[in-house]
């Protein structure tokens, strides 16, 4: 809140924002939404928010902390239910298939939608079972022998693997907090999901930790369409290819990385990406 | 403005400031801590003496003296002919007649009651029970030994002179233990049938295998019924339930539960246990019912808090790999929360071990020789029976009664130690 009170003490209020600019849809659209209000209770948290998650691509979400982008990312796979008060409107499409619509099961839908979460949140189990969890539950796998296989692809493609295949059964909480974020990669990607949402998935992690997490972001987008919310506009220009600027609830620029940060349009992104607030 | 004033001030003004501060900080730093452990070592004193004078009252109890009788076994004291049954024979007369052998002094017919009051009443079933075993003794002697009287017993332990009048034991009573001693026909043992039999009138035979029995029935009945309920309740009123007014009147009612005094659970369970659902009285199957609903709040308010301290991060993440509501409850939120909920649990049962006023209302304070069988024989439990010993007017029930709180204190000790074991297995998971 105390954000969203300094942004506006800054007197970006008084700059209007009519419809976002830029390029925000797409041809090869992974994820569209289109007109997306959320209300937590009476208080509207994204206001008439509408873009498309291009396919095979990595999309940053930056703006000032209370703009509602991790709101937004919430939303993709549902993980908005778990609050009782949040209540959200609009059309939001995975593969043209409603996400609330009444078809599509929540459980399915986190399966197809994974989400890495800002502070590394592996279960106080050991290393192997928090990999296997995911493919148990959805009965990826028939036996013991493709579980197997399922973890150690699943640790190879987060990058974990050479340095715990020695130790599958200590538990995943005593690795240090980089490797506690790629074991949650590694868990995510384990149940073969479609789309990854990322919030802020670096934020608690040094600056070397960051850079093997952003060297996985670049590998996983070949197979996977990639959302990441994140505070550093140096990550999102290093990672993403398209980047969304949200504004107290609004969206106000989409486009291609290297134009936003380049040469942005609106004057709330110039201000945003030159460091005068935010 | 504070800031300003100590701007201006040198450094060293600052400092003092600091350092008056300082040495009044460290002193009430000083005093707590003092404090504090001043309360540790007179709960620690407490709780040694409580056990000290347990322990030394409780251990006489553990001992028995028996004495040694010459029984002849002759067809003709027992009045046996053929085809008599071995368990209708005069055993009492058989009994007598091997008493007075030992005194043939005594002549009077009062000093020959008097003779018989030192042996145990139970002395002619033990002569009994020896033939019968052994029915090959028939027509021969034989040496048994049989119980002593409880106030001989008591003599015995605590007289410093033998010989001289104790208490309950006249000068003549003395002198004929003198004798018996002196000729080494008494001797004491370790007291297993403490352990063996149930209770009884007569103090040299009473045991607490009947209690005993009674409460591991009574708390494997609660236990069964109140942890999966308790449990069960907290988890769906915690991750299930909306949250409106109606859980919010639960969660008040429930913690109205926990301070209602259990002899009201008592009266419950007479009046709709027993008398509208007609199970039997004095069952362990009643008294576990009473219990539950005496220990039900207390794993419900511990569970939810244990619950509640799960880290949201963790069923979002499972929330978000796609498990569904139910696994993550089961395969996450559970397991972690399983140390609190054992800890709530065992101080339910803790609670429940030591309960005597609800069950006097169910009739468990009924006087029960034999050992329960089932959840549903009569029985009573360890603190009842405390508490009955304790109300006996016979003085050899005052050590039986100490040695009764030991073994209760043993079972909440052994109750403990398991619960410690399983959460220690779980919080290393």
């Amino acid at each position: 809140m105390v954000d969203i009170i300094s942004a506006k003490s800054l007197g970006s209020n008084d700059i209007k924002i009519e419809g976002a600019v830029g390029e925000p849809f797409c041809d090869d659209a992974k994820m569209s939404m289109r007109n997306v209000d959320v209300f937590y209770g009476d208080n509207q948290a994204i206001h008439d928010i509408s873009f498309d998650l291009e396919k095979n691509q990595v999309t940053a979400l930056i703006g000032p902390s209370g703009c509602g982008k991790s709101t937004f990312l919430r939303c993709l796979n549902r993980m908005n239910d778990l609050i009782p008060i949040c209540n959200v409107k609009g059309s939001l499409q995975l593969d043209g298939e409603e996400i609330y619509g009444k078809q599509m099961d929540p459980v399915l839908l986190r399966a197809r939608v994974g989400m890495v979460f800002q502070k590394p949140n592996p279960f106080p189990k050991s290393i192997y079972e928090n990999v296997a969890y995911g493919p148990k539950i959805h009965g990826l796998a028939t036996d013991k022998a493709e579980l197997d296989e399922i973890v150690e692809t699943s640790l190879i493609k987060a990058g974990l693997f050479n340095e715990v295949k020695d130790r599958l059964d200590s538990p995943g909480t005593g690795l240090s907090g980089g490797q506690q974020q790629r074991l949650c990669i590694a868990r995510t990607i384990a149940v073969s999901p479609e789309v990854i949402l990322m919030d802020e998935p670096a934020s608690a992690l040094d600056p070397i930790a960051t850079a093997v997490i952003e060297e996985l972001i670049h590998e996983l987008k070949e197979k996977y369409t990639i959302a990441i919310v994140t505070h550093s506009m140096q990550q999102a220009a290093r990672v993403s290819q398209k980047t969304a600027y949200f504004h107290l609830g609004q969206l106000v620029e989409m486009g291609d990385t290297k134009q936003i940060f380049t040469n942005p349009s609106h004057e709330l992104t110039e201000n945003y990406i030159s460091g005068r607030f935010g | 403005m504070t800031k300003a004033v100590n701007e201006s001030l040198p450094t060293s003004a600052v400092t003092e400031k600091i350092k008056l501060s300082l040495t009044k900080r460290h002193r009430s730093e000083m005093m707590f801590k003092s404090t504090g452990l001043a309360a540790v070592v007179l709960g620690f004193i407490l709780v040694f003496v409580l056990l000290f004078d347990i322990t030394s009252k409780a251990l006489p109890a553990f001992h028995q003296h028996w004495v040694q009788l010459e029984v002849d076994f002759s067809e003709d004291n027992l009045r046996y002919s053929e085809g008599i049954s071995l368990e209708d024979l005069r055993y009492r007369s058989t009994l007598r007649k091997a008493i007075a052998n030992q005194f043939p002094d005594v002549k009077s017919r009062r000093d020959k009651r008097k003779l018989y009051g030192l042996y145990s009443t139970n002395a002619e079933f033990a002569i009994k029970d020896f033939l019968i075993a052994n029915p090959n003794t028939l027509d021969t002697i034989q040496n048994i030994w049989v119980r002593v009287d409880d106030d001989v017993d008591i003599y015995l332990k605590e007289t410093t002179s033998l010989g001289e009048p104790l208490v309950r034991v006249d000068v003549k009573e003395a002198q004929w233990i003198k004798s018996l001693v002196e000729t080494g026909r008494i001797d004491k043992r370790f007291n297993i049938e403490f352990f063996t039999s149930s209770d009884s009138r007569e103090p040299e035979l009473a045991g607490v295998r009947g209690a005993l029995t009674g409460t591991m029935l009574t708390m494997l009945v609660t236990l069964a019924l109140s942890f999966p309920l308790g449990v069960a309740a907290a988890l769906y009123l915690e991750e299930f339930a909306p949250k409106n007014k109606w859980t919010d009147m639960i969660e008040v009612n429930i913690n109205n539960l926990a301070a209602v005094p259990s002899i009201i659970f008592g009266l419950l369970g007479l009046a709709v246990i027993i008398n509208i659902f007609g199970l039997p009285r004095s069952a362990p199957l009643v008294g576990g019912i009473v219990l539950t609903l005496m220990t039900l709040p207390t794993i419900i308010i511990a569970s939810r808090a244990s619950i509640k301290a799960v880290p949201p991060s963790i069923r979002e993440a499972a929330t978000g790999l796609g498990a569904s509501k139910i696994q993550t409850t089961f395969s996450h939120v559970l397991p972690m929360a399983m140390p609190g909920i054992l800890t709530g649990t065992i101080i339910g049962m803790a609670q429940a071990l030591g309960e005597t006023a609800p069950l006097l209302m169910i009739g468990m304070v009924a006087f029960i020789v034999d050992v329960p069988a089932s959840i549903t024989d009569a029985s009573t439990v360890m603190p009842v029976q405390i508490f009955l010993w304790a109300d006996s007017p016979e003085r050899g029930f005052l050590a039986k009664t100490s040695a009764a709180i030991l073994v209760l204190l043993g079972f909440l000790f052994l109750m403990n130690a398991s619960a410690a074991y399983l959460r220690r297995r779980f919080e290393s998971k």
